[in-house]
């Protein structure tokens, strides 16, 4: 069955994640970037990204938010900082978790995007 | 027609709030009705200019003009300046401390982006008095 658009909500299904901040949930994702470093992933991360890092902090949010990323996928159960998780609140950003690292996660995040091209 | 003038003041060593203006002038010019890509722009660009500050210079003052036709966004610091600008726009050149580093900058990027995001930018600085940066990017 072939699904118009593949949702936030769906890839949290999908990985299993815990979802620490709702966020927009609704929101399309189109396709996954990884990087730890805020300033690279300032000039790189593509718009409606899954951006999988362990970069927890503040800062984090406010380049998913500057660069219109879907959301944050933090690898390998990396922490998350208490004003980053109001931050996202209040920017509408969906953080969610996984145990797996950035690999894992990605190839998975591959399948499942690929899943609808079938 | 005049242009709509914002000030913000950007804190030094505080990056709970870096970003906090780039984010504020973002909802300003898409409320305006600016093009998506105009406000990723000057958000981007902003953004890397108000970390800069806050990592090298302990802050200073942003002003932001949106016109019609494009939006000029001043970055003025009284911070130790820049001593080799050349070197200072090319990737991954940084002088961060480590500190900042484990917060995920230091990559060398913030002037390179700040370059690839404007249309224009002319970079003011003098050693021991300061920096001012001029960004313009067109509606």
């Amino acid at each position: 069955m072939k699904k118009e658009k593949k949702q936030v909500r769906d890839l949290a299904e999908f990985l299993q994640a815990e979802c620490l901040v709702q966020g927009d949930l609704d929101r399309e994702i189109q396709t996954g970037y990884v990087c730890d470093l805020l300033s690279w992933a300032m000039a790189r991360l593509p718009e409606g990204a899954a951006w999988m890092t362990v970069m927890g902090n503040l800062n984090a949010v406010a380049v998913c938010s500057l660069k219109d990323g879907a959301c944050i996928v933090l690898t390998d159960n990396a922490p998350l900082d208490k004003n980053a998780e109001s931050r996202a609140e209040t920017e509408g950003i969906c953080i969610l978790r996984v145990e797996q690292g950035a690999y894992e996660t990605a190839l998975r995040l591959g399948e499942w995007l690929r899943e609808e091209e079938k | 027609m005049s242009a709509l003038t914002f000030r913000y003041e950007v804190p030094g060593d505080d990056f709970t709030r870096a970003g906090e203006a780039s984010s504020d002038v973002k909802r300003k010019l898409k409320q305006l009705g600016y093009s998506p890509e105009a406000v990723r722009k000057v958000a981007i660009a902003m953004y890397e200019g108000e970390i800069n500050m806050v990592i090298h210079a302990g802050g200073g003052e942003a002003v932001v003009e949106m016109d019609p036709e494009e939006i000029r966004v001043t970055l003025r610091d009284q911070g130790p300046g820049i001593p080799d600008v050349e070197k200072a726009m090319q990737k991954g050149w940084s002088t961060a401390p480590d500190t900042v580093r484990n917060l995920g900058f230091g990559a060398g990027m913030g002037l390179p982006n700040i370059k690839k995001y404007t249309d224009e930018l002319r970079i003011e600085t003098e050693v021991g008095v300061g920096t001012t940066l001029y960004m313009k990017v067109f509606a």
